[in-house]
């Protein structure tokens, strides 16, 4: 086990300093000079002085090696360096808004898992009727459906229903207060954007849970089991369940781009201050330093889910140590 | 000159025998439609979007870009079949020319993205080696990358507009694509014809893109069915967030941004027929990416 984790371990090393290479790259890449760029918005007046400063602020008139020195160094202090934008330590404006995000992954996650796990089984077990093509058909709509188009559906849904229930239009609190000092009010504000994110995020863990059981359905000691007179439900449940989770858990981890994608869109649709809003703020803005970090974040936070994912997964199923 | 007519006779006498055991091209058709009756029907719905997005300004009622101040926020009508947005535009006009440039977005950047991808996949097996391995490794540092987050990145570079959108929808393609065709590509290295090439002293470039490159054929297209939908939907994505296809252009993702929320409870139309054109549309496009899928490579069926 300790072999393979350090096998695994030797290739994030490469492919963490290849994406910060390339993120470093593709920052160099802007047509221009990022600091007369940022002078430019202030209407094309340059100031030598002002773009002398901004530079050496940048580190930009250093030679390109020593740069991305710095740059990794930072990355290993955490230390992301200043937003061009607001003019704060990144640092601090991920930190802000850090909690929210994560809140609503986990939520998004919890909300995956409780709809992936039971129709992926309802669907195998009761494969070929309609209950069957009813899931398919939500879990396939789950990936064609849009999360920010799910989520002005849900924002509609709840203006309409509550006109229609109370008299007067609820929509969710818009302040974002932390879930232990008012978990009504947080929960009544996440749990929408979880669900939006989460419907998509759970579509292929409902197929893979689906294809999966039908599988193990088919071996031997479920025959067995059944030979021996096991009621169906403990058949499935404890003994079928168990071992068709294996692929589920890798696609619930590998699926943590859809999460992230997620995320992004789903924070423009609800408003929430939380990382993805804060991306697609640095992208407008033309904040590259911001959009440097989060990318790099995002990237670093990408690797290292697959690599916990490879790591339970060889753990659960001993077999793939020695492929 | 000898070599090139050798290898051209014996192709030449394959592919009459071929011919010989192939059914017509209808009974075929009429086999698929049978063994995929949901591939049919999607492959139907695909072509309605072709042809819609072909024939936008024939088929349009209205001008997509024209406000109609007397109808502002109108509902669904006889006059505006959908209803029309905030600024009086029709939402049925928006919504035809908007398939245009999704399709458009779609088509290109899939073309784009599983062709180089094809060539890199292909080259990379061809050569092996410490080549192959490197290659790998760089492919590996780009599926790092989120599809969106790649795309927001690319886009934070280059900047907006439909040129900037395919770049940024192509670039995640290119890796997802080669890394798939590269371990087939694998197994037809070792097929004795390219030996046989190579004998006959034809350039690498030449074996990559006569001999080996048609033979992934299948892992290509599989990716290039599989892109279209993720494209479309990407393409709404940025759109919606401000950073892909700007005003006054008609796009699904740019008619639900801004107004759409705004309007939710007294126009709703607004928020409901864009998108559910991007679902049908993705939808449709999966349907047939899978249904693709399962023709051509039957061993992937189960999943």
């Amino acid at each position: 086990m300790y072999g393979y984790i350090l096998k695994r371990l030797l290739l994030v090393v490469p492919t963490l300093f290849g994406a910060a290479l390339l993120v470093f790259t593709l920052l160099r890449l802007i047509p221009g000079d990022i600091c007369e760029l940022r002078m430019a918005g202030t209407g094309g007046y340059f100031d030598e002085d002002a773009i002398q400063t901004c530079r050496e602020e940048m580190g930009t008139n250093q030679p390109m090696l020593g740069q991305f020195l710095s740059f990794i160094w930072g990355l290993m202090r955490f230390d992301f360096g200043i937003s061009m934008w607001t003019g704060q330590p990144i640092v601090s404006e991920i930190a802000l808004r850090f909690e929210l995000s994560l809140q609503v992954a986990i939520m998004a996650t919890i909300v995956a898992i409780l709809v992936a796990v039971p129709l992926g089984t309802i669907s195998a077990v009761k494969q070929n009727t309609w209950i069957d093509y009813v899931v398919r058909c939500i879990s396939i709509a789950g990936i064609a459906m849009p999360s920010f188009w799910l989520g002005i559906l849900i924002i509609l849904g709840l203006l309409v229903t509550t006109q229609h229930l109370f008299g007067t239009p609820w929509m969710p609190p818009i302040a974002y207060k932390p879930i232990w000092e008012d978990p009504v009010h947080n929960l009544s504000m996440l749990i929408w954007p979880a669900v939006a994110t989460g419907y998509r995020y759970s579509a292929v863990a409902t197929r893979m849970t689906r294809s999966a059981l039908l599988e193990v359905l088919r071996e031997d000691y479920v025959r067995t089991a059944r030979a021996k007179g096991l009621w169906e439900n403990v058949i499935i449940w404890r003994h079928a369940l168990k071992n068709a989770m294996l692929p589920v858990i890798t696609v619930i981890g590998i699926e943590f781009a859809f999460l992230i994608g997620g995320l992004v869109v789903t924070e423009q649709v609800f408003n929430l201050n939380g990382l993805g809003k804060l991306f697609v703020e640095s992208v407008v803005n033309n904040d590259y330093t911001m959009t440097q970090a989060l990318v790099m974040l995002v990237v670093m936070v990408f690797i290292l889910v697959n690599f916990l994912v490879d790591i339970c997964y060889a753990w659960l199923d001993p077999r793939i140590r020695y492929s | 000159m000898k070599a090139e007519a050798i290898a051209v006779s014996v192709p030449a006498d394959i592919e009459a025998e071929l011919a010989a055991a192939r059914l017509p091209f209808f009974k075929a058709f009429g086999k698929w439609v049978r063994n995929q009756p949901l591939g049919a029907v999607s492959a139907v719905g695909v072509i309605f979007m072709i042809l819609v997005a072909v024939l936008a300004p024939l088929i349009a009622p209205h001008d997509p870009v024209e406000a109609h101040y007397e109808a502002m926020a109108a509902a669904p009508s006889i006059e505006y079949w959908l209803g029309t947005d905030q600024f009086g535009r029709d939402l049925l006009s928006r919504v035809i020319w908007g398939a245009r440039t999704a399709l458009f977005i779609g088509f290109t950047s899939a073309i784009l993205g599983a062709t180089i991808g094809l060539v890199l996949g292909v080259t990379s097996a061809y050569f092996g080696g410490w080549f192959d391995l490197l290659f790998q490794r760089v492919m590996d540092v780009f599926l790092a990358f989120p599809l969106i987050i790649m795309a927001l990145a690319v886009v934070a570079i280059f900047g907006t507009g439909p040129e900037n959108v395919i770049i940024a929808i192509t670039i995640p393609f290119v890796p997802r694509c080669a890394r798939v065709v590269r371990s087939n590509a694998l197994a037809i290295r070792e097929i004795p014809y390219i030996d046989a090439a190579r004998a006959l002293g034809y350039g690498h470039l030449r074996i990559i893109l006569r001999h080996m490159a048609p033979n992934c054929m299948a892992p290509y297209l599989i990716m290039l069915t599989t892109f279209l939908g993720q494209a479309i939907l990407l393409e709404a994505s940025l759109s919606y967030l401000g950073l892909g296809v700007q005003e006054p252009v008609a796009a699904w993702g740019l008619m639900l941004q801004g107004g759409a929320e705004e309007y939710a409870e007294s126009a709703p139309w607004i928020a409901i027929f864009p998108g559910l054109a991007i679902t049908l549309a993705v939808f449709a496009f999966n349907l047939f990416g899978d249904s693709v899928r399962d023709t051509l490579d039957p061993k992937l069926r189960a999943r």
